[in-house]
């Protein structure tokens, strides 16, 4: 489901999508890199944004809000403090101090590894996962096992922005799980 | 200053401090680490944390709330979106899409690097830097010197924990700049 299809709900999606910005050839050539970081310098934008996440899951009994690292650490915990949810980082190997569990996930050339606290998380906690973006959805899929793996129900994945042509919906569809987002990636850079 | 000193807010700080847990021998031997991530799974401390910043900042007329990569990203947007001002990353080296400034600061073995935005921040800016933690203030100084040259002033730098034997205070006070913690670190490791 993609937000907007409400009416009430237009207005703001379309100030959020006019707030972000294209940067063409980053990470790498090729690559139309979707920049949230001009969203967060728009207050009305960046409050519209968390407004609509809030707005769809306070009434969902949501225990845990999960935020991938780093752009998931921005999103995230606004919506967990509305909601009164807890906030767990998912993060690079490494960071996290203490006691983790690994989700090793493929990428294009190689793998990657996403950790989480043990005991940040309880069975029956009922869960959401947020990040800035979903591309292939492989993150989104680390991410989930990992709270899987600790027992936790994944209710839906939230992303400011999908990149339709990667398929990420498909992926999480194949995992059983629901996407929510607010708009679709942009062609066109910004001057 | 330390809050907790005459804004009555003992108990919300005790209940913070509660949460907080120190896990040796991290990321190296003899290293007590202060770990943050138990507060973000409680979600009052974790409101009440918000809560005291934005109770000290909201009529301070701030228009920048800056944080630092990673756990700053976890504190910051909350206080930003509270006290209406934009939020602006920043961030380790090639994060940032699109044109950066940078700052190099020194570790106590070799050299970091600090980038932000060019245009994220405007001369005349009002500026707070927010970090989980301030051990020697290198970081922060190095934050304080990329919002200066883009012409803002920074109003402060706030932090939940100030570890004092590492005298980050002082090194801010070099800076002209003062610090505002919620906890004052004591070296005790939880169970």
């Amino acid at each position: 489901m993609s937000a907007g299809e409400n009416g009430d709900s237009a207005g703001r999606i379309n100030g959020i999508k006019s707030a972000l910005r294209v940067i063409p050839n980053f990470p790498k050539p090729g690559i139309m890199f979707q920049d949230i970081t001009t969203l967060l310098l728009d207050p009305k934008a960046f409050k519209d944004t968390i407004d609509l996440f809030v707005e769809r899951y306070k009434h969902e009994t949501i225990s845990v809000i999960a935020g991938i690292e780093a752009r998931g650490f921005i999103f995230g915990p606004p919506i967990a403090l509305a909601i009164g949810a807890k906030f767990v980082p998912l993060r690079k190997p490494k960071k996290l101090p203490g006691e983790v569990i690994s989700e090793k996930y493929i990428l294009e050339y190689g793998s990657d590894c996403l950790e989480m606290h043990v005991g940040a998380v309880e069975s029956g906690d009922r869960a959401l996962i947020v990040d800035d973006l979903i591309a292939t959805g492989g993150t989104l899929c680390a991410a989930m096992n990992l709270l899987e793996r600790a027992g936790a129900e994944v209710v839906e994945c939230a992303c400011v922005i999908e990149v339709p042509e990667l398929k990420g919906r498909e992926r999480l569809r194949s995992h059983g799980k629901p996407l929510y987002v607010l708009v679709e990636s942009q062609f066109v850079p910004s001057s | 200053m330390s809050a907790g000193e005459n804004d009555g807010s003992a108990d919300r700080i005790n209940g913070i401090k509660s949460t907080l847990r120190v896990v040796p021998d991290f990321p190296k031997p003899g290293i007590l680490f202060l770990d943050i991530t138990t507060l973000l799974l409680d979600p009052k401390a974790f409101k009440d944390t918000i809560d005291l910043f934005v109770e000290r900042y909201k009529q301070k007329d701030i228009s920048v709330v800056a944080g630092i990569e990673a756990r700053g990203f976890m504190f910051g947007p909350a206080i930003a979106l509270a006290i209406g001002a934009k939020f602006v990353p920043l961030r380790k080296p090639k994060k940032l899409p699109g044109e950066v400034i940078s700052e190099k600061y020194v570790l106590e073995y070799g050299t970091d690097c600090l980038e932000m935005h060019v245009g994220a921040v405007e001369p005349g800016e009002r500026a707070l830097v927010i970090d989980d933690l301030v051990a020697t203030g290198g970081t922060l100084c190095a934050a304080m010197n990329l919002l200066e040259r883009a012409g803002a002033v920074v109003v402060e730098c706030a932090c939940v924990i100030e570890v004092p034997d590492l005298k980050g205070r002082e090194r801010l006070r070099l800076h002209g700049k003062p610090l505002y913690v919620l906890i004052e670190s004591r070296f005790e490791p939880t169970s």
